[in-house]
């Protein structure tokens, strides 16, 4: 038997489990890697082992699609087909140019201090997205959280931020995460959502090709009904209040405009504020790649290939529209770098998966147009308000290096105010510090994916 | 109801750690971040410039908010640690070390 070509597919959420089953069926060795300690993604998050929960079903959507992905990791795993590495922070992917071979680098486990090499011949990144968050008066106060992390804590750790809770931003995730806090026992006191319910009639054509995405925002709502929560549509938290931790909101309705109107505010008494207003893709690897970009996601064509030869990309990494465009995507480059792999070319267009995938990224695009932060929202930042949590920069400052210094870009910005140098190296400040200084959100061109101990960069030429 | 009744949990025996000092109990399988908000505990950090609180925030490991020292080592990320029994975890003051 020849030997398999190897592909490393780094992140195991549904995106990377649906490419990794595809790429294993079809004569490839895989390495599935990820930094949880288990597979399953954000959207797939599962309680700990060790807290032994007998349902953990009962927090989740999808659940018979989790155990087909599930049982189909184990049977590939006894073959050996796929190798699975949990606790593994990848840091830095690296393509020899000469052989084209790849080189995944990784921090072992929640301590990050020690580091070790994947090789491959192919690299599929489906590393997924992260929560943007825009600043407001008090959101970080301890309280404050971002929705998809309330989320993560619950399905992940089995708790809850607090008892009394608003839900707010905006976004499609805004619904199964009130509906989670909710059914899991927490008093969801409002759920506010900045888009009106009319924003959505108006993209009516692209939104009615998709019955079933709309019967399960129906079903979230209906759930919320059930549990007492009220929605607040074209609404908005303006600030949030308490000394050191959160002890309530005030939230306003918006006008046409994106303004709150005048005389419209009101308190919400509450320990918790789960909040987003979208997604955000990790792109940090592919950057370090060379991949292009195509706006803040990763560039890809009809077989999920991205501009760098033997470098697959999938789900949220490549744009933001769920787990099930997510799962779509996946299954299509797993096919795709298993049949290129073996020197022949696919055809996706004839696959069930493509055309799955053309109609859930159409959803997406005109879910994106529904729920896109108020117009204005850079200009109602107060000065005082901090926006690079790390560094503690404030919205002040950052005007104050645009208006007086002339800085014009991101990378600008922060030499002259420190915004995005901190810990998170920008990835939660860089959409606030693009809408206050009026300029593109651009990637992060942050040279590792991770922070890397000295140690572990120093012994690389040895490993290499 | 609560999350562990919601999905019929059945964690192995609890384990003490302390947080300043102070004993808590914390469930198998936790990260440090689950076991403080289980006990209640929402902040274990204070910034650099302005000595803020500050807890979990993106709670995946992304914004580094949830930074806390545990058995003496600072910055670990409350969020993705687990906890072990008897952790000395301890509220992080700056960047958690001598020379701030
Ligand atoms: C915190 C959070 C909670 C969410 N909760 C929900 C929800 O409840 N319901 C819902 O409909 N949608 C939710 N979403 C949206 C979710 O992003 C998608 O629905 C879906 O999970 C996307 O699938 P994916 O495979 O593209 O990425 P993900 O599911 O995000 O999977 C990406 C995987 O890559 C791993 N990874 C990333 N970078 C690295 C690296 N450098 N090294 C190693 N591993 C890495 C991550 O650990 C993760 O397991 C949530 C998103 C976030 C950020
Ligand atoms: S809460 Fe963001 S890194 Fe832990």
């Amino acid at each position: 038997m020849t030997e398999r070509p190897r592909l490393a597919v780094v992140g195991a959420g549904p995106a990377g489990l649906a490419a990794a089953l595809a790429a294993a069926a079809r004569g490839v060795q895989v390495t599935l890697v990820d930094a949880a300690d288990q597979a399953g993604g954000q959207f797939y998050r599962q309680p700990a082992a060790a807290l032994g929960a007998r349902r953990p079903q009962a927090l989740h959507h999808q659940w018979r699609t989790w155990e087909r992905l599930r049982d189909g990791l184990d049977r590939h795993r006894t073959a050996g087909r796929i190798t699975q590495l949990t606790d593994h922070h990848v840091w830095c992917v690296a393509r020899d140019s000469a052989s084209g071979a790849f080189a995944v680098h990784a921090l072992l486990g929640p301590a990050q201090e020690d580091g070790v090499t994947v090789r491959a011949d192919a690299v599929l990144l489906a590393t997924g997205a992260y929560e943007r968050v825009l600043p407001f008066p008090g959101w970080t106060l301890p309280g404050v959280v971002t929705a998809g992390g309330a989320q993560a804590m619950l399905k992940g750790g089995l708790v809850l931020p607090g008892r009394r809770v608003v839900v707010a931003g905006t976004g499609p995730l805004l619904l199964p995460v009130a509906a989670g806090l909710a059914a899991a026992g927490a008093w969801v006191a409002a759920l506010v959502e900045s888009a009106g319910p009319g924003a959505l009639l108006h993209r009516a054509p692209a939104l009615a090709a998709q019955p079933g995405k709309l019967a399960e925002g129906a079903g979230y709502a209906a759930r919320l009904l059930r549990h007492g929560v009220r929605t607040l549509a074209r609404h908005t938290v303006v600030a949030a209040h308490g000394t050191d931790r959160l002890e309530a909101v005030t939230v306003a309705a918006l006008d046409r405009d994106g303004r709150p109107r005048p005389g419209s505010a009101r308190r919400i008494p509450c320990d918790t504020l789960a909040v987003g207003h979208g997604m955000l893709p990790h792109t940090d690897l592919a950057e370090t790649l060379g991949c292009t970009l195509s706006g803040t996601a990763v560039r890809v064509d009809a077989e999920q290939r991205t501009d760098v030869p033997g470098v697959w990309a999938a789900g949220e990494a490549t744009g933001v529209g769920g787990a099930a465009l997510a799962l779509a995507e996946g299954h299509i480059a797993g096919r795709s770098a298993a049949a290129r792999l073996r020197g022949t070319a696919p055809d996706p267009g004839g696959w069930g998966a493509a055309r799955t995938r053309t109609r859930l990224r159409a959803f997406a695009t005109a879910l994106d147009a529904v729920y896109a932060p108020p117009a204005g929202w850079a200009d109602r930042v107060p000065d005082e308000t901090v926006v690079c949590r790390c560094e503690e920069v404030t919205a002040g400052e950052v005007r104050g290096a645009v208006d007086s210094l002339g800085a014009g870009d991101l990378r600008t910005v922060k030499l002259l105010t420190r915004a995005g140098m901190g810990w998170c190296q920008g990835r939660m400040c860089a959409p606030a510090v693009a809408g206050l200084a009026g300029c593109p959100l651009t990637a992060g061109r942050r040279p590792f994916a991770r922070p890397v101990p000295l140690g572990v960069l120093a012994a690389l030429p040895e490993t290499e | 109801m609560n999350p562990r009744e919601l999905t019929r949990a059945r964690p192995g025996p609890a384990r003490t750690v302390t947080f300043d000092g102070r004993p808590l109990e914390a469930l198998p399988g936790q990260t440090v971040a689950a076991a403080l908000w289980a006990a209640g505990v929402t902040a274990w950090r204070s910034t650099r410039d302005a000595g803020r609180p500050r807890g979990v925030f993106c709670g995946i490991g992304v914004c580094f908010d949830c930074l806390v020292t545990v058995n003496g080592r600072p910055n670990q990320r409350a969020c993705l640690v687990p906890v072990r029994p008897g952790d000395d975890i301890r509220t992080q003051e700056g960047t958690g070390r001598d020379d701030d």
